[in-house]
């Protein structure tokens, strides 16, 4: 490293920050946002009320919590990761023992203007703890045994508990987001493969299990899995959801039926049209063409934090960014795919778009991450 | 962990070269989501689009406005009427209970009915509209409509109902509607898709069920968008359908409700017949009972009364009640007789009170004996004697070939339920029906119309026109079907001999006319009007000698259901016949007692359009008329239907 080559290198300071934030990041996020809003608009018939207007408001609120979180130093995240990650285990805690103590089973905390999921947090705070373990990790102990065993137990136990909520579609974003990050940081091969394997056994495990006394998963996740692999059966019943939503994207074609003309959420044929089958409505209302634009504009996010995570040598920094991508894509491909029919139905909602306060709250915070990251890289 | 991040070269290049793995692999699910879209929504577009339409448009059964039926004067006899109703849907209403609590704070709505409603509620779909209360009155609904702000989910809705204003009047005739039964159902080959409607009304009896099908009309279809929850948004388009047809009675409805009134609760029937075009402007049964009992579902309590009357009044007797016609039947026999020209009507037969037949002693109703009888006297005092020897010189087979060609023995055409076709047994009929041989006792009881012989006051009535005016004669109902008029039953000439149909007629006219004559006492003053007919008994059953040595010797003695019927026939005005009329009371007694003048009020209640004078009516009868009159005319309808003709 030449000393011409250390001078040029800058990192800014102060309010000068602002103009080197990832602008085009924060530009993708607001046209997704904004495409969520039209559609919140149309599954409520044409009025703000009673989901858009809420929708934007904290959009807002997320998009300065974004700025803010941009503005502060890389190192602090860093160096609060841990309790971060704590403290959301204590948190997932706190609301299962809310649920034993009779106040029904829940899985958010009321702060009075959010209901708080900690699962929802756990996938960025898990994701910060791992970049951190990781970048404080000699890299040639990566893929030690020792070394695996440690940040596995730091995706299985929030993970474990999120699955006893129960919330079978988060513990897997879970699992696959810690499991991401521990392959950007460089684990052997070959733990994926045993992990896929022992994955697959697991499974055929689980479904063995169904009608034993030792069974597994519930009786309506089994249901819903029945439902995936034949939504036909009972197409009024438990595949009413997949029937429905299929139909809906279906007969959006290719330019779709035009914007408040999709029959399927307007007649409220779609069930949760604002929620996790929002996707569907806007496949109806703006056809194959908007269903793919919005997959472009995910797509681009995912892009260019992957761009800004590979041009920064702070290795906290990039895995940071590579971990946030990959929970927001995991969030998106797995709506995506749940509601085109190709995965069961898990309940998981199309990240910024969806209507809810938790996702878009700590996806902001992830994103505010992402910035901070990008605006601290040194140049 | 305060220590700067690691930035080294190798750090960054592993990760760059997993970060492009992990990319790799994202951007191939990304290809995934992308072919999948493609898939659903451009190859399979078209079956999903059908889907979608099959999922918001529902096609509607539009039911037709069933026809009406008017009386001949163009009063109404059956006629729709909006049926209001109140549904209610549990997921708009939220809680059921209190919502209902205030409704029936609003409404007539009896404890078991909210009941049944909140039971159903519970187990039906939440969005599935479930019927609170039928039958409500517009006063109930404008009162729910509104308090409607109080009442989520209860809904007003309407449709239409049949209702007969005249009430009992044109039971046995019209008959009534109900919904559609399983019952019903299964004996329809394909049934309608409007059949499958809840609460669709269907004939049931009478005309309703014998014209529905010109009744019903065709449902219209509208396309309707719908929602998930099955609620109309909007319609798409419609397709009228045709409403039915309505229909115009022959008879009168003032007629009819004089008639019906007459009979009084008395277990009779009695049929009047246009000589002219043979309409039936009045066809009455008694006792009657009110159709718009049955229309909604009648009560167990009710349909049981109904059921357990021994006067049965469910039975249209009118054409589904056959007797034996008793001495009405001599009309026949002479006529069999003169025709065959086996005797004048200038001889005579004496009568000793019985005659002896194969060891057989047959009596004449006056045991003392009539003494010499020709045609005219013989009918004028139905001597039973003159015509126990007239049927055996004549023989069943001419008699019976008479009897159906005066109308007797044959199903009418008219669409009442259970038209029955009488019996005119002939030496065939009975070796098929009964197995054995024709004997000559048949014969001298077939003289009688008793015996096998078997008829309804409807065919009585046409044996009655058709004597009066050579011609043959079949009633007719409908008088016009949509405006266009029906073929009238004026009929050909019979091709019987003026001049015996006119001795016929000359002993007829005796009967009620000549102070010998058996209903003598039911004559008819007014010089205009007078009535020419045949008094007739028919024993259900011979007093037994049992009974006699009991010292029951009059029918008066025996228990009301072994009595004898009573009948009456009559045609009116003698010289130019316009009326014929039939009348049989049940177990009524005597002909010329009970039946006589029934026929006699009706007849000259027909004449006159109205209350008759009292001067046509015997002077001894005046008073007690007066007050039958007066009596009979609070149970008229009032004089005009102001209500609109079309529902």
């Amino acid at each position: 490293m030449s000393y011409l080559e250390h001078t040029v290198k800058y990192t800014p300071s102060g309010p000068r920050k602002v103009f080197y934030l990832n602008w085009p990041i924060a530009v993708l996020l607001a046209s997704v946002a904004a495409i969520g809003f039209l559609m919140l608009y149309s599954v409520a018939g044409g009025t703000l009320q009673p989901w858009a207007e809420p929708q934007m408001k904290r959009f807002a609120a997320g998009f300065v919590l974004m700025l803010g979180i941009a503005m502060m130093p890389l190192y602090f995240w860093r160096n609060v990761a841990l309790v971060a990650y704590l403290g959301t285990v204590a948190l997932l805690a706190l609301v299962a023992v809310m649920g034993e103590i009779g106040m029904g089973a829940q899985r958010w905390i009321d702060l009075g203007f959010i209901r708080l999921q900690p699962s929802e947090l756990m996938k960025i705070t898990l994701v910060m703890l791992l970049a951190a373990y990781y970048d404080w990790l000699p890299l040639s102990k990566v893929s030690h045994p020792l070394w695996v065993a440690l940040p596995a137990a730091m995706i299985l136990l929030p993970t474990l508990m999120v699955l006893g909520q129960p919330d079978l579609g988060t513990a897997i974003l879970l699992l696959a987001g810690g499991g991401a990050m521990m392959f950007l940081a460089g684990v052997h091969w070959a733990y994926f493969a045993a992990v896929i394997a022992a994955g697959v056994g697991m499974v055929t495990t689980v479904l063995q299990s169904r009608g034993t006394d030792w069974q597994l998963l519930n009786n309506y996740q089994f249901r819903r899995i029945d439902t995936f692999l034949d939504p036909s059966a009972d197409p009024l019943g438990a595949g009413y959801h997949i029937t429905q939503s299929k139909i809906a994207l279906g007969s959006g074609g290719w330019a779709g039926r035009g914007f408040m003309q999709g029959t399927q959420s307007q007649l409220n044929f779609l069930p949760e049209k604002h929620t996790d089958f929002i996707f569907t409505t806007l496949a109806e209302e703006f056809g194959f063409i908007g269903a793919i634009s919005l997959l472009g504009l995910y797509a681009l996010i995912i892009f260019f934090c992957v761009v800004s995570a590979l041009s920064n040598p702070n290795r906290f920094a990039a895995l940071l960014t590579l971990g946030i991508a990959a929970t927001f894509f995991l969030y998106f491909a797995a709506n995506m795919a749940m509601v085109t029919g190709l995965i069961p139905v898990v309940g998981v909602p199309l990240p910024l778009v969806s209507y809810g306060g938790s996702a878009m709250i700590v996806l902001m915070a992830g994103f505010g991450l992402v910035q901070s990251a990008h605006v601290h890289k040194p140049r | 962990m305060r220590r700067p991040s690691r930035e080294t070269a190798q750090s960054q290049r592993r990760i760059t070269r997993r970060g492009l793995v992990l990319g790799g692999l994202q951007l191939g699910v990304l290809g995934t989501l992308g072919f999948r879209m493609h898939y659903l929504q451009v190859k399979e577009a078209e079956q999903y689009r059908f889907l979608a339409e099959e999922n918001r448009i529902n096609i509607e059964l539009i039911p037709p406005t069933r026809g009406q039926i008017f009386d001949r004067t163009g009063r109404i006899v059956a006629r729709n009427v909006p049926a209001y109703r109140i549904t209610m849907t549990r997921k708009d209403a939220g809680d059921v209970d209190s919502v209902l609590a205030r409704l029936g704070a609003l409404i007539d709505l009896a404890p078991e009915d909210i009941a049944t409603a909140l039971e159903e509620l519970r187990t039906r779909r939440g969005d599935t509209p479930i019927t609170v209360a039928d039958r409500v009155t517009w006063d109930e609904i404008s009162r729910v409509a509104a308090n409607a702000p109080a009442l989520p989910g209860v809904t007003p809705e309407v449709g239409l109902s049949r209702t007969y204003p005249l009430g009992a009047d044109f039971t046995h005739v019209v008959g009534y509607v109900g919904p559609v039964s399983d019952y019903d159902l299964a004996r329809i080959d394909a049934p309608d898709r409007l059949l499958l409607m809840p609460r669709f009304q269907i004939g049931k009896t009478g005309i309703e069920a014998r014209e529905e099908d010109r009744l019903r009309g065709k449902a219209g279809t509208r396309r309707v968008e719908v929602n998930a929850a099955g609620r109309v948004m909007r319609e798409l388009d419609r397709r009228e359908g045709q409403p039915g047809t309505d229909l115009q009675l022959a008879t009168d409805y003032m007629l009819q409700n004089y008639v019906q009134a007459r009979l009084g609760e008395e277990s009779a029937a009695a049929v009047v017949i246009d000589t002219e075009t043979g309409d039936l402007l009045a066809i009455g049964s008694s006792p009657a009972f009110d159709p718009n009992l049955f229309v909604n579902g009648i009560s167990s309590t009710n349909y049981n009364a109904l059921l357990q009357n021994d006067h049965r009044p469910l039975v249209a007797k009118s054409v589904q009640g056959v007797y034996p016609p008793g001495s009405t039947f001599k009309m026949v026999v002479a006529l069999a007789a003169l025709e065959s020209e086996i005797i004048t009507p200038e001889e005579t037969v004496r009568c000793r009170g019985y005659i002896e037949v194969a060891d057989n002693r047959f009596h004449c109703w006056k045991r003392a004996g009539h003494g010499n009888m020709n045609l005219h006297t013989a009918l004028r005092e139905s001597c039973d004697v003159y015509f126990y020897e007239l049927a055996l010189k004549t023989g069943i087979e001419r008699i019976s070939a008479m009897a159906r060609k005066l109308g007797l023995g044959q199903r009418y055409d008219i669409p009442m339920s259970g038209v029955h076709a009488g019996l005119v047994p002939t030496r065939e009929w009975k070796r098929a029906a009964r197995g054995a041989d024709w004997v000559i006792g048949d014969s001298v009881n077939a003289a009688i119309g008793q015996g096998f012989v078997l008829a309804s006051p409807l065919q009585l009535a046409v044996m009655t026109a058709r004597i009066a005016t050579g011609r043959r004669i079949t009633p007719r109902l409908i008088k016009s079907i949509d405006g266009v008029e029906q073929p009238s039953g004026h009929g050909e000439p019979l091709d019987i001999n003026e001049n015996n149909l006119r001795a016929i007629r000359r002993g007829m006219f005796s009967v009620s006319n000549n102070n010998r004559g058996t209903a003598f006492s039911s004559r008819i003053l007014a010089d205009e009007f007078r009535m020419s007919g045949k008094t007739g008994t028919s024993q259900v059953r011979r007093i037994t000698p049992a009974e006699r040595r009991a010292g029951v010797t009059r029918n008066e003695d025996l228990p009301w259901n072994r009595r004898d019927h009573a009948l009456f026939v009559n045609f009116a005005p003698h010289d130019l016949p316009r009326i014929a009329v039939s009348v049989v009371v049940e177990h009524g007694g005597g002909g010329s007692a009970t039946a006589a003048p029934i026929a006699r009020d009706i007849t000259l209640q027909a004449l006159y359009g109205d209350d008759p004078p009292l001067s046509a009516y015997p002077a001894k009868d005046r008073a007690r008329i007066s007050s039958q009159q007066e009596k009979l005319r609070d149970l008229r309808p009032p004089a005009r239907d102001d209500r609109p003709t079309r529902a």
